[in-house]
């Protein structure tokens, strides 16, 4: 069994940390469970189920430490890991950066973990891909999608008697339709705790209406443009931000958040103003881990408000440094929205483009945080607040940095996923002026 | 698509490939008949369930990387991944199961699981699964030809060598960097019911840095980024030798890399980098190394001809192919000009796709893509073997670890060289206006593979048949017909090197695979240049 109660996984990390003879001593617990089925061309393709569970131990003798790591678990076994460790931990060079373990924290219980997702069995995602694939045949569409469910604990201890434990559960899903004659092509993605939650047959009709609404699309002269990026396709551009926010790289003076003349921009009015980030593993429809990695409780924290940078990320060896309290990498992100549907902010625009999806995201520039990539899977040119007819797919060559300081009105925000990490996000349909597209893409 | 860029692989806290194992660990292999016995309980499992055929890859996957900046030693960390996995067909259709559980009843647990889950998926067919024939071997080796294994190379050498590296840049006027030294050992094991019993040694390196220079009072910074390639290669990559080097702008590697000197070349060069013009933006020629070539060839040539993404099976993540079967079949698709030839193996030494069998048993082997700027072929796997008409797969099916499926996967893909012998330097005089670009960066391409932009690590501005400085904010845009029908110069075998990626990502659940792309120098005419200098 990989999945691991939080008794049974402290129970057996304190039996581990019996074993240590070290300075300091981490140990931790990793399993996970799940099965996945892809398809395409409306038929499975492929199936699997993968389960694994691993324990780490960590060993310190001054500012020395060695790591080894079993998947056995006898009480010799146990010993042994803990033995490797310390003699590891003699060997290695010293690192001038390590900081001390953390002592006892206290931790609110995640509601990360559904058990109705942990019940899945080979059948329930047949079902749903089932569902999927009759839409796409009523539909005359060819589909091709991935459903997945995970249920996975992490759990870490320490000698200073940290102890620390989460469990969740998760099901992604996603689906790409395309006609016959290969003029149109649709996606949908989805992603949840709670299995209830996903439907695969109203997903699948999304994407369905995308494809055929995208058949026969019209070049149009690339440039800048009003923009509206779906959820779906604003996270992943917008992930690729989330990462950089990073105090050490920018006071480093090698990130966008470096600050000309030294030091980083916290403080610094750098979006526009309806611009506002945070983390938050209680939120409701986007619970995460309740702890970092290195064992921090994890709260709600502001990232950027109203525009303004309120918060770099902090290591403890970095905070050392600045003296200034730590601030961990937060295990979700939320950006705050409006009220306005999709159909409204459509509504709303003269001119402009609704983009469904992007693809192939990479940086150009970490300066600038230039990105590139591209339109796809539905691209519709909007005027007088309606969509008049599909466009061919554009590169884009943007900073989404530039892009959240042209925002001019913000949607509600709704659960996606990223679809490159599969990460889930709460994000708002956003409209973009001055969007910049370089050139046109034959792509469907 | 390429899924991790070099940026991501510098960071201190790598994502673990596996379970971690001691630094002192000896390197082992497992006895294969042992790992014979528990193929056996799988296959026999398999096939009292119902399965019509089944195959067992039993995995010992082995990792360990250095990671250092300036002078001090981020993480030296081993990991280790052992397990199986059991692919079946029942009632025609695949069902797959891994499992770190590898005592009889754990193998034989995921077995019957396996069987399970193919046999519910078997009401979501259209038609069974068609496997091309394939003779068993029965119980046979391969092991990669290197010449010093890296796995039994001190770890105080692979730290003593980096930390002189970082030194070097350092003393060059680095303002930081950061070096990497990364090895793969991939012990695999693989049995099937066609009576293969196929145990395999595979050895990768990738030793990498970046360096930086800032400008602290305008904010302003630059990076060099490792001219270095990673290859199906031993400790002996590191071992410089002057035949290796081909002297140009700055040094350029074939068989054998100096990373010291590397870094001291960067070091002066991330420099010139900060003064560099920018570009202006435009069409040019383009003369583009190998180094960075490779990454060119690597999205619009090796996946456009994956045929798995040609028939739609990857539509929903990397995408479909604007190669399609007509094209194929109509055998005069003008895929580039005639100097271009293109050829798929499975079989070059020192490349990272050299392997003695892929992930189903079936021998490697090289073949053609494109001749003469024709497409002439794909890239298969046994069940598509017969939509092609062929009688035996191409060998090209790969799975990144035992808990993942194995599917098609790129084999390497090259540009062959020129039939004259000329240099890159031969290239470049008779270039009147053009840029000469060195080492991979930046890279995005559709999803059908016609419209890409990519980016190097060095530009020289080309005018007259004359280097005329360093320049920067480079960006090309083509469409990938269009780029190689304006391929007017290759150069010759003397400068033919491979590039190459430990992560390229494909599939659901994703996974990563390595490969190589060998080139030698080539000139591709009139190419949209774009400016990417932005203010924030």
């Amino acid at each position: 069994m990989a999945i691991l109660t939080k008794e049974q996984a402290q129970t057996l990390l304190k039996k581990v940390l019996s074993y240590s003879k070290a300075d300091e001593c981490e140990v931790g617990l990793n399993g996970s469970e799940g099965g996945n089925i892809r398809y395409a061309r409306n038929a499975v393709s492929t199936a699997g189920d993968i389960s694994n569970l691993t324990l780490s131990v960590s060993a310190t003798f001054g500012k020395k430490t060695g790591t080894a790591t079993i998947n056995e678990f006898s009480d010799a076994a146990l010993e042994r890991v803990v033995r490797r460790a310390e003699e590891l931990a003699q060997l290695a060079p010293e690192n001038p950066e390590y900081v001390p373990l953390l002592g006892p924290q206290t931790y609110k219980e995640s509601i990360t973990w559904v058990p109705a997702t942990a019940a899945i069995t080979p059948d329930t995602r047949a079902e749903a891909v089932a569902k999927s694939i009759k839409v796409a045949k009523e539909a005359n569409l060819q589909s091709a999608g991935y459903i997945e469910n995970t249920s996975s604990f992490t759990a870490m201890a320490n000698s200073k008697g940290l102890f620390a434990y989460n469990k969740d559960t998760d099901v992604v899903f996603s689906i790409t339709t395309r006609n016959e004659a290969g003029t149109g092509s649709g996606y949908a993605a989805r992603g949840y705790n709670d299995i209830s939650k996903l439907d695969t047959h109203s997903a699948t009709k999304i994407s369905a209406s995308k494809a055929n609404g995208s058949a026969g699309a019209r070049a149009i002269e690339p440039g800048k443009y009003t923009v509206i990026l779906e959820p779906v396709a604003g996270a992943y551009m917008l992930e690729n931000m989330f990462r950089g926010l990073d105090a050490r790289s920018a006071d480093e003076g090698r990130s966008f958040m470096s600050k000309p003349g030294g030091g980083n921009r916290l403080g610094e009015q750098l979006m526009d103003e309806k611009v506002n980030l945070y983390s938050d593993p209680f939120n409701a429809e986007l619970p995460s881990n309740t702890w970092s990695r290195d064992g921090f409780p994890l709260e709600r924290t502001s990232w950027i408000d109203k525009g303004v940078v309120k918060n770099l990320a902090y290591n403890r060896y970095w905070a050392q440094q600045k003296n200034v309290q730590p601030v961990p990498f937060p295990s979700n992100m939320i950006m705050t929205g409006g009220d306005a549907s999709l159909e409204e902010l459509i509504k709303s625009t003269e001119k402009g483009i609704l983009i469904s999806r992007l693809w192939y995201i990479r940086m150009v520039d970490p300066q600038s945080l230039l990105l590139t990539g591209l339109t796809r899977d539905g691209t519709f040119y909007i005027e007088n607040g309606q969509i008049k007819f599909p466009i061919k797919n554009m590169r884009f060559n943007e900073s989404p940095v530039i892009m959240l300081n042209n925002v001019e009105a913000l949607g509600k925000p709704e659960r996606t996923i990223s679809i490159e990490s599969y990460r889930s996000y709460l994000i708002p349909p956003m409209k973009i002026r001055d969007f910049t597209f370089t050139s046109l893409s034959d792509a469907i | 698509m390429t899924g991790m860029g070099l940026g991501a692989t510098l960071l201190p806290k790598m994502p673990a490939f596996g379970k971690e194992v001691p630094l002192d660990s000896p390197w082992t292999t497992i006895d294969p008949a042992i790992k014979k016995q528990m193929a056996d309980i799988a296959l026999n499992q398999a096939t009292s369930k119902g399965a019509t055929y089944a195959d067992v890859r039993i995995g010992r996957y082995l990792n360990q990387y250095v990671v250092t900046r300036e002078n001090k030693v981020q993480n030296i960390t081993n990991t280790e991944s052992y397990g199986i996995g059991i692919r079946v067909i029942a009632n025609g259709s695949w069902g797959f199961a891994a499992t770190d559980k590898t005592d009889a009843d754990g193998i034989a647990k995921a077995t019957a699981l396996a069987v399970e889950i193919a046999k519910e998926n078997a009401r979501l067919l259209k038609e069974p699964v068609i496997l091309a024939p394939q003779k068993g071997y029965g119980e046979v080796q391969w092991k990669a030809p290197i010449e010093k294994n890296a796995f039994e190379v001190p770890i105080k050498e692979k730290v003593d060598l980096l930390l002189s590296v970082n030194d070097a840049a350092m003393k060059g006027g680095a303002n930081y960097v950061n070096s990497i030294l990364f090895l793969v050992n991939e012990q695999k094991y693989f049995a099937s019911t066609d009576g293969s019993y196929i145990d395999q040694d595979i050895h990768r390196i990738w030793p990498t840095f970046t360096i930086t220079k800032i400008d602290e009072a305008t904010g302003k910074f630059e990076t060099r980024n490792a001219l270095s390639a990673p290859m199906g290669m031993g400790y002996e990559y590191l071992n410089a030798r002057p035949t290796d080097k081909i002297k140009s702008v700055t040094t350029l590697y074939k068989q054998r890399y100096d990373m010291l000197e590397d870094a001291r070349n960067g070091a002066a060069e991330v420099q010139q980098k900060m003064k560099a013009k920018s570009v202006e933006a435009g069409k040019y020629d383009l003369v583009l190394d190998p180094s960075h070539l490779w990454l060119t060839i690597h999205e619009s040539v090796g996946h456009p001809t994956e045929l798995d993404r040609v028939l739609g099976y990857e539509a929903n993540f990397a995408g479909t192919s604007f190669l399609t079967l007509d094209k194929w079949q109509s055998k005069n698709f003008n895929f580039g000009s005639k100097l271009v030839n293109i050829m798929a193996d499975k079989t070059q030494p020192g490349s990272l796709g050299a392997v003695g069998y892929d992930d189903e048993g079936v021998a490697t082997r090289e073949w053609p893509l494109i001749k003469d700027g024709i497409l002439t072929n794909y890239q298969t796997i046994r069940d598509q073997a017969h939509i092609l008409g062929l009688d035996s797969s191409q060998g090209c099916c790969y799975a990144d670890n035992w808990s993942s499926v194995q599917f098609q996967r790129m084999p390497n893909v090259s540009l062959q060289p020129g039939a004259g012998n000329q240099s890159a330097n031969d290239l470049i005089k008779n270039v009147e206006k053009g840029i000469y670009i060195i080492g991979d960066s930046s890279y995005s391409i559709d999803q059908q593979r016609y419209n890409f932009q990519f980016s190097g690590q060095l530009y020289f501005e080309i005018k007259e048949g004359k280097i005329a400085g360093m320049l920067k904010d480079v960006a090309y845009q083509s469409n990938t017909q269009e780029f190689w029908n304006s391929c007017a110069a290759v150069a010759g075998k003397e400068d033919y090197r491979l590039g190459g990626s430990f992560f390229d990502g494909k599939g659901q659940p994703s996974q990563s695979s390595a490969v190589s792309h060998g080139a030698s120098t080539a000139r591709f005419n009139g190419v949209n240049v774009i400016n990417t200098a932005r203010k924030i």
